[in-house]
């Protein structure tokens, strides 16, 4: 780990300035990722700005939904009787994350901006276009257990990567037609969160569509008719403190039994957030039994590719689609 | 069981770990933790290549670092006397050139030291080690045992064995002969491996480590650097957990002392986690064939065990694998073989049931494949099968409570409600699956001493260079010395891990109760026999000439049967001048133990619950019946055989340490990535210890505890997921991709 300095700004705009005025600078959270990072050698910021002085952590209404501050909790945001009530799935999904120790540490936007897990762009010794661009995909011929079956850029050896998105709290809220607020050089934006993470395309070195210096303020989550059919459904390793090897988020708005509404995302298996668009198209409509499940699964897979270790993915994420969705379904 | 009640502290008794109140308030200072005056810190720079040589080594930019003090690398380390000596492997535990720190430009392993960078602070020693820069002459390497299977050569210290003929299960009327594998596995203890090394004078080195044998670690320092015993000290009060891992001298300790000589200031190197993969050893990957064959009703016939385990290139690790498969049943025929594959890695090491773990994975599994391809109860066929002594050399056993443990264990899980058929049972969508195995592990005992210290005030100190690394020697040695001398626990002190103490065993091979527990009893009968004579031969005490038959040791004193006057401890020292009375003594088995085979035993019974759209297996419960011979302390011994169980579901769901053969380098370096079991992973757990004495192993009846229970766990997981499932895994571990 190198020397960096450590400034801790207490307005939006003077963070953002400490960050573009310093081409190495990172903001740091809840640092529960950028610590690791850092002491492991892969990457070294100069600078670190941290922007818990900001009033960025309350969970609110607001209009037709619920507004949560980029540095609300991983927590705190689980636990919030409001986002129990009327957005479950992100209850499940923050839950199923890491440890309750770094949950209390965890931020928001922290945890939108988690690096990948991959244990090439984890280890400086060896080949990683995310981190180093241009040096190779170590995990494209090597031990890809964890990696992508969708979206991936394998073609061009310098610019290849195959690394997954490991958060579970962005799968729910990809699902959850979630927006992202934004400020930076620019002013304010707002970034639909299905378009905030990226493939990896040929620039494999950038996670997300946020611009060099642009602050994460709030994710705002619109109001549902989901809250009594969803779930989280997290296949691991263990049974806790590890990241999904594919992790689905689902939810149903029934009527009956027959579906009228439907999202589902999955994680573990893209460089972001997988949202199913298709697959929830074919859900709307159709009665809630394992065959419309079996089908939107069907829909779900199109366009998988598996590499040397992670095939076994390939029947994993469908039987855990069918999973999910019939667990969603049940009477709550 | 027997029913007894204890005296608070007496032997059996469940005592709170006498150094708790030290652990958990930070009152026990670990290896890292010595700040000792003018103290420096070593942080490793290790190779990024995984063999060849170094060609370039720059450190300038390092040494130019703010706060530091020395680069050493192979081309300025201070000379290592025993280096040179050769290959001189008389006693020595691994055969083979053990690993030289900063000796020449040669790399044998990844992240091998190349540098030990020293600063005044360790974050600047961090920074500065990451401004070491090496080039390399890279060659080609190999570190796949998968690939290198005709590679395999017979050790030098062969470990093969044979009885009736070989091969004999192929003509059996019914047979299985399968395929096992089992991974690396490293100890990965919480406590990251440390050193810190002060040299006293030009030729008097002391070292503040984490060691499981404090004499060994000062022997192999001695060996190194051509010292005399009085002049190298070992001190490692506490051990933050071990499991082989600290049995041998390593890289930091060795980086240390050279590097304290370097710059004539104490130098403290701590692993980073990562090199805890490479450095300290771990459990060798093995791949194994058995053959079982068997007479129609299940007696078995011909059993046949090959095993292949890796070592390094320059020493050969052997472990234990194919002993479970001689002694644990009775077969007739039965051959054994064990292979080693040397590759570019750094040595293994005892971890945790070295051998019996991964070898009884192998056979339990395949006693379990044998059930079914004979259509009889998994238990049923080991009963059948049971040895009424040990067919490995006919010797009759010192004591066998295997039968009881099947019974116990099978009676306490409700074996009985199995329905042997695989998918049968559910509960819910869960598929739910029971399985079972036996374990076998050796009941050693070495020759070990103490020295007891009666003081003034009439309490005692107990020493002796043995090592508490977790299970509760302190606990345990405090209570045998109390028992026996007749002492409230308060009044006892034990101390341990300090090479200037009385020789002891090493704590691996789970020998430190039967061997230091047995020292420790047999010092405080000493002492009480000089206590006796004091009081009986001194005019003036109440005991004066009494007879040593009508005596009893008591309540800190010595009495007359059955009657209140006598004299106490304090007054035995005072009325004979004595300041304090000290006793040493050596204790070992006699030559009895040679005749017998001394063995412990288990049994593990096995719920599991396996999600069938997902593959995650959960193991629902667990009961442990354990024969270890009399249980020193009920609440540290089932803490032995919880740890176990715990560490024997890691080993059959989850731990594996992956490396990425074309670099070399390992995968899942850190927690995060090397799965363990949480609390979310552990379930109910039954532990029985039978806790019958043996009369042979040691004076107080105790076997060992420490690794019996690790011993055919992963197989009772595995046949309990094969009986759920239909899916039999010979490869660990069981994680959900192989079940989806
Ligand atoms: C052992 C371990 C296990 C874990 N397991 C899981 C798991 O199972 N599932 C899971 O989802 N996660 C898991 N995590 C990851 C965890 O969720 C993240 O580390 C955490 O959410 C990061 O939040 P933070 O506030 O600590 O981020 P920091 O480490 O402070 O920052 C992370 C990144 O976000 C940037 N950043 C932070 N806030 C903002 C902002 N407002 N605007 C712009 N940029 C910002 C920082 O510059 C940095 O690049 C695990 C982590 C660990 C260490």
């Amino acid at each position: 780990m190198i020397n960096f300095r450590y400034v801790r700004p207490t307005t939006r705009q003077a963070c953002v300035t400490a960050l573009v005025s310093d081409p190495t600078a990172q903001f740091i959270a809840g640092g529960t990722n950028l610590i690791d990072l850092m002491k492991r050698g892969v990457t070294a910021p100069e600078k670190v700005v941290d922007i818990n002085a900001l009033t960025l952590r309350s969970i609110d209404k607001q209009g037709s939904g619920i507004r949560i501050g980029a540095l609300a909790l991983n927590s705190a945001v689980a636990d919030h009787p409001m986002i129990r009530q009327q957005q479950p799935l992100l209850t499940q999904a923050l839950n199923a994350g890491a440890s309750a120790q770094i949950r209390n540490m965890a931020t928001m936007g922290g945890n939108m901006l988690q690096r990948t897990r991959c244990h090439y762009f984890y280890d400086t010794a060896l080949p990683c276009n995310k981190r180093e661009p241009g040096s190779g995909c170590g995990a494209l011929e090597g031990f890809n257990r964890i990696h992508a079956i969708f979206g991936t850029s394998d073609r061009d050896p310098k610019t290849a990567c195959i690394a997954v998105h490991p958060s579970d709290m962005c799968v729910a809220l990809v699902a959850l037609d979630a927006t992202v607020l934004v400020t930076g050089p620019n002013g304010e934006r707002r970034i639909p969160f299905v378009d905030f993470h990226r493939l990896p395309g040929n620039t494999p070195e950038r996670d997300t569509n946020l611009e060099r210096g642009e602050l994460i303020l709030a994710i705002d989550v619109p109001d549902n008719a989901f809250a009594r059919h969803t779930h989280y459904l997290k296949v691991r390793d263990r049974n806790s403190y590890a990241f999904a090897l594919v992790s689905v988020a689902a939810a149903l708005d029934l009527s009956n039994s027959t579906i009228r509404d439907a999202r589902l995302a999955m994680g573990g298996v893209a460089h972001k957030p997988w949202r199913l668009l298709d697959a929830e198209k074919a859900l709307v409509g159709k009665p809630a039994t394992e065959a419309t499940f079996r089908q939107a699964a069907d829909i779900a897979m199109q366009g998988a590719k598996a590499f040397e270790h992670n095939a076994f993915k390939i029947r994993m994420a469908p039987s855990s689609i069918v999973e999910a969705l019939k667990t969603a379904a049940r009477p709550a | 069981m027997e029913e007894y009640t204890l005296k608070p502290g007496q032997i059996g008794d469940p005592l709170n770990r006498v150094d708790g109140r030290l652990k958990v308030t930070g009152g026990a200072r670990y290896a890292a933790e010595y700040n000792l005056p003018g103290i420096t810190f070593g942080v490793l720079t290790t190779s990024t290549i995984t063999k060849g040589r170094i060609r370039a080594i720059d450190t300038k930019a390092a040494e130019k670092a703010p706060g530091v003090l020395a680069v050493v690398t192979h081309k300025n380390s201070p000379k290592v006397p025993g280096y040179n000596a050769g290959t001189d492997n008389e006693g020595s535990r691994v055969y083979g050139q053990e690993f030289r720190v900063f000796y020449d430009d040669r790399i044998y392993y990844n992240n091998q030291p190349v540098a030990l960078v020293i600063a005044d602070t360790l974050e600047r020693a961090t920074y500065a080690a990451s401004l070491v820069s090496v080039t390399y002459n890279e060659d080609k390497h190999q570190t796949n045992i998968k690939t290198q299977t005709e590679k395999a050569i017979k050790p030098e210290r062969p470990e093969d064995y044979a009885r009736g003929e070989a091969n004999a299960y192929k003509k059996a009327p019914v047979r299985i002969e399968q395929d096992y594998h089992t991974p690396i596995h490293v100890h990965n203890p919480m406590e990251p491996h440390a050193a810190t090394a002060v040299w006293e004078t030009n030729d008097k080195v002391i070292v503040y480590n984490k060691a499981q044998g404090v004499k060994l670690a000062q022997k192999d320092i001695m060996k190194s650097f051509d010292l005399k015993a009085e002049n190298v000290r070992i001190h490692s009060p506490f051990v933050g957990g071990a499991f082989g891992s600290s049995s041998r001298i390593w890289p930091q300790e060795m980086a240390a002392i050279l590097g304290a000589k370097h710059v004539g200031r104490p130098v403290k190197v701590v692993l980073k986690r990562d090199q805890v993969f490479n450095m300290v050893g771990y459990r060798p990957r093995s791949i194994q064939k058995v053959g079982l064959g068997a007479t129609a009703d299940g007696k078995l016939i011909g059993v046949t065990h090959e095993a292949m385990g890796l070592t390094s290139t320059y020493e050969q690790f052997t472990e234990r694998i194919v002993h479970p498969t001689k002694s644990l049943y009775s077969s007739p025929n039965l051959n054994a073989v064990y292979k080693l594959v040397p590759l570019d890695l750094s040595t293994p090491c005892w971890t945790r049931g070295p051998g019996e773990s991964s070898g009884s994975f192998a056979l339990e599994s395949a006693m379990d494949e044998l059930a079914y391809a004979l259509n009889m109860d998994p238990l049923t066929l080991r009963l059948k099968n049971f040895a009424d002594k040990d067919p490995e050399n006919d010797k009759p056993w010192s004591s066998n409570f295997l039968k009881t443990c099947y019974e116990q264990g099978a009676e306490r899980f409700g074996w009985s409600k199995r329905n042997p058929k695989p998918r049968s049972m559910r509960a819910g969508d869960m598929l739910v699956g029971m399985g079972m195995s036996a374990g076998i592990y050796k009941a050693e005992r070495a020759p070990a001493s103490a020295r007891a210290k009666l003081l003034a005030d009439g309490s005692l100190v107990v020493q002796s260079a043995a090592a508490d690394v977790g299970p509760g020697t302190y606990t345990i040695m405090t209570q045998i010395a109390a028992d026996t001398m007749g002492l409230p626990v308060g009044k006892v002190r034990f101390e341990l891990g300090d090479s200037s103490f009385p020789q002891a065993p090493p704590q691996y091979g789970s020998h430190t109760t039967a061997s230091v527990g047995s020292a420790v009893h047999d010092v405080c009968v000493a002492l009480k026999q000089r206590l006796q004579e004091l009081a009986i031969n001194k005019q003036g005490s109440a005991l004066y000439q009494a007879s040593a038959d009508d005596l009893v040791f008591a309540d800190n004193a010595i009495r007359l049967k059955g009657r209140s006057n006598g004299v106490t401890y304090t007054e035995i020292l005072k009325l004979n001048n004595l300041p304090e009375l000290e006793v040493t003594k050596e204790s070992k088995s006699g030559p009895e133990k040679e005749t017998f085979s001394t063995k412990s035993f288990c049994a593990t019974f096995i719920e599991v619950h396996v999600h069938p759209a997902t593959g995650m297996v959960q193991v629902k419960r667990v009961v442990s019946a354990v024969d270890a011979g009399k249980i020193m302390n009920l609440k540290t011994a089932r803490s032995q055989v919880l740890g176990s169980t715990i560490w024997g579901i890691g080993m059959a769901l989850m731990e594996e340490g992956v490396i990425d053969h074309r670099f070399g380098r390992y995968m899942n370096k850190d927690l995060a990535e090397y799965h363990v079991p949480v609390c979310a992973d552990t379930p109910d757990i039954d532990v029985i210890l039978i806790d019958k004495p043996d009369p042979i192993v040691s004076p107080t009846g105790a076997k060992g505890i420490g690794e019996i229970g690790m011993v055919g766990f992963a197989a009772a997981v595995a046949n309990a997921v094969y009986h759920a499932t239909g899916k039999r895994i010979r490869e660990l571990p069981i994680t959900p991709d192989k079940l989806v």
